[in-house]
């Protein structure tokens, strides 16, 4: 099934006279379950490319379709609205909010869906134990390390049991111990539960998770590998 | 709410040095505004007490063409036998007390010494006169029969050195337009806390006074006090009449009672400019928090939170910082006027101008109003004023908000 339809995609940044096609008329399809990796050189469009996916960017031209519906034309609030129930981010930066503790960093999206305390409760314990860090609930990120704020990150990105998770160079900062954690995680959680992944990432470490890997460059997809 | 208020008050304690000095700025600001508004009452109120008990009274009955400019004591001017219509009047069940009063212009004078003043003659015993009875510093009051004593305010006494027992020369304008000069003893020496008032005036036995100006039994007016002043309409109405002007107190008063009105548009347009001031500081406040954390907006975007729950967010830390400094504020502003108002300001004499008098200090006043309209007005115009970095915020595209944090 798909999760996400890419068609004929292309994007132009404008700086001031300066125009930059990042991508430049791209083709997609993600599949229900598939752990891809986006990779390529920097400014290969691989980022862009992720954010057109995850609803956070619009395109210049083309279509993208998330779970059978159409984004293109979506407002800022209705693509809110989409990404919150359907799909989660990982970022490079450990993206957590500063001032909420490990246990309330994962209970934002819940609280944003509307769940009951109980129900947050319950689905915040079960996602930290998944990630390993229940004892760590109720630190705050600068009393984490890396890597339990990345792993903490993927919790929060679970949360709402979304059809898909974005990735944007999620072990950039991690060192190869805590890199290999994350990805094991996000590897078994990928297995055990059939949620998307798709990375965007240049690192190798990654790319061997990947059961299937689209090459990016100069804002065209240059190969496309199930067989990695 | 409670996972906003949460958040709101762990983003302010990021930089509590900066949260503390901005809700300091509209502390500061709340509470001069407080304290400017309880002066303003004290003000309003001891002038608008002293210059009905002193000076105007409740209602003032007169002679049809007496000009009270003129303090002529020509009969013409005059009410005649006006014992009998005062006492017709203090029957009336609103007056509390309704007695005749004879005013001269004349000259006190002892040695190469003078200064101009105005006499009045009082019925001693009327409790409109408690003011001046209750006031003396030194001598005792006078005698309805009293024909050589006179009562001087002590700032006369004390300009002209005068002592309880020292004679004085009083020189006054007579009813057929000539002057007469008689010695009088120094009975007592009076203050009703009004310098420009004590210095200008000196009393006399009524009876005295018409013998003494040739307007024999006639009287300046009936000055009326009455148990409530808001009855005062309601009780010229059914005084009217008779070949008399019947003036009540706000038609006697007219500038006071016009500034009076106007006192809280006043104090509403002073909170307005000051609180607009410091929510500048509120504002600037919130703007550099949501250049600061761009990144964390970009987050919080990513993961599905709206632009009207990110205004949300942000206006809830407004309101954390506008309760915190408003609530610090009106508790220093409440000390201030709690304070002043039981020692009060003194200011010394103020003079006499558009016919209101002050008392030489002023009681700051806070009323329950007025800290009610403070406070609201100040919540209002703070959170209003966040409202622009609030839309900032709400209005940042994800990715950009995403990248600007890289």
């Amino acid at each position: 099934m798909e999760v996400a339809k890419i068609n004929n995609v292309t994007r132009v940044y404008k700086i001031g006279a300066v125009e930059t096609r990042a991508l430049n008329g791209v083709s997609l399809t993600i599949n229900t379950g598939e752990f891809t990796s986006l990779v390529g050189p920097s400014g290969s469009g691989k980022t862009t490319l992720l954010q057109l996916i995850g609803c956070l960017d619009q395109p210049t031209s083309g279509s993208v379709v998330i779970n059978g519906k159409e984004t293109t034309n979506l407002t800022r609030n209705q693509r809110a609205d989409l990404r919150k129930g359907t799909i989660g981010f990982v970022f490079q930066f450990f993206a957590l909010i500063p001032t909420l503790t490990a246990y309330e960093n994962v209970e934002m999206p819940l609280l944003l869906n509307g769940k009951t305390p109980a129900e947050r409760k319950q689905r915040v314990m079960e996602l930290l134990e998944g990630v390993d860090l229940t004892d760590r609930a109720h630190h705050r990120p600068d009393q984490l390390s890396g890597g339990q704020q990345q792993r903490v990150a993927v919790a929060r990105a679970l949360a709402t049991n979304p059809t898909m998770i974005l990735a944007d160079e999620p072990t950039a900062n991690l060192d190869t111990v805590n890199g290999e954690q994350v990805m094991e995680i996000m590897k078994r959680l990928n297995e055990k539960t059939g949620t998307t992944f798709v990375f965007a990432t240049h690192d190798p470490r990654v790319i061997k998770y990947a059961t299937r890997v689209v090459t990016l460059q100069d804002g065209l997809i240059v190969k496309d590998s199930k067989e990695h | 709410m409670t996972n906003y208020l949460k958040m709101a008050y762990r983003n302010l304690g990021r930089h509590r040095r900066r949260s503390i000095l901005s809700g300091l700025a509209l502390a500061v600001g709340t509470a001069l505004l407080m304290f400017i508004a309880a002066f303003f009452e004290g003000e309003m109120r001891s002038s608008m007490e002293t210059t009905l008990r002193l000076d105007s009274g409740h209602i003032q009955i007169r002679d049809a063409d007496y000009d009270p400019d003129k303090l002529s004591v020509a009969w013409e001017y005059l009410i005649e036998n006006p014992d009998q219509a005062a006492a017709q009047i203090e029957a009336l069940d609103q007056v509390q007390t309704a007695t005749p009063r004879l005013i001269a212009s004349g000259i006190v004078s002892i040695r190469d010494e003078s200064a101009g003043v105005q006499i009045m003659g009082i019925v001693p015993g009327s409790e409109a006169n408690d003011p001046y009875r209750n006031g003396l510093v030194a001598g005792s009051f006078l005698a309805a029969d009293d024909r050589e004593g006179i009562l001087i305010g002590y700032p006369l006494a004390e300009s002209l050195a005068l002592n309880v027992g020292d004679q004085i020369n009083l020189l006054v304008n007579t009813s057929d337009g000539d002057v007469d000069e008689q010695q009088f003893t120094v009975r007592g020496i009076f203050t009703t806390g009004t310098t420009a008032y004590d210095k200008g005036i000196v009393f006399l036995p009524l009876a005295k006074a018409q013998s003494f100006s040739g307007a024999e039994n006639r009287a300046s007016m009936i000055f009326i006090l009455l148990k409530d002043r808001e009855m005062a309409d309601e009780v010229a109405a059914a005084i009217q009449g008779g070949g008399y002007q019947v003036k009540t107190w706000s038609e006697l008063n007219e500038l006071l009672v016009l500034i009076n009105d106007f006192s809280n548009a006043y104090i509403f347009i002073l909170n307005l400019i000051v609180l607009g001031v410091t929510a500048t500081v509120i504002v600037n406040t919130l703007l550099m928090s949501v250049f600061e954390r761009t990144r964390e907006i970009g987050i919080l975007t990513a993961i599905g939170m709206k632009g009207r729950q990110i205004i949300t967010l942000f206006l809830t830390e407004a309101s954390l910082l506008a309760f915190g400094g408003i609530a610090f504020g009106s508790l220093l502003g409440w000390a201030l006027s709690a304070y002043f108002g039981s020692v009060g300001v003194y200011f010394g004499d103020l003079g006499i101008s558009g016919g209101m008098l002050l008392q030489d200090r002023i009681y700051p006043y806070l009323t329950l109003n007025a800290t009610i309209n403070l406070i609201v007005t100040a919540f209002i115009i703070t959170v209003l004023a966040s409202i622009y970095p609030a839309r900032l915020a709400s209005r940042m595209e994800p990715v950009e908000a995403l990248h600007g944090a890289n």
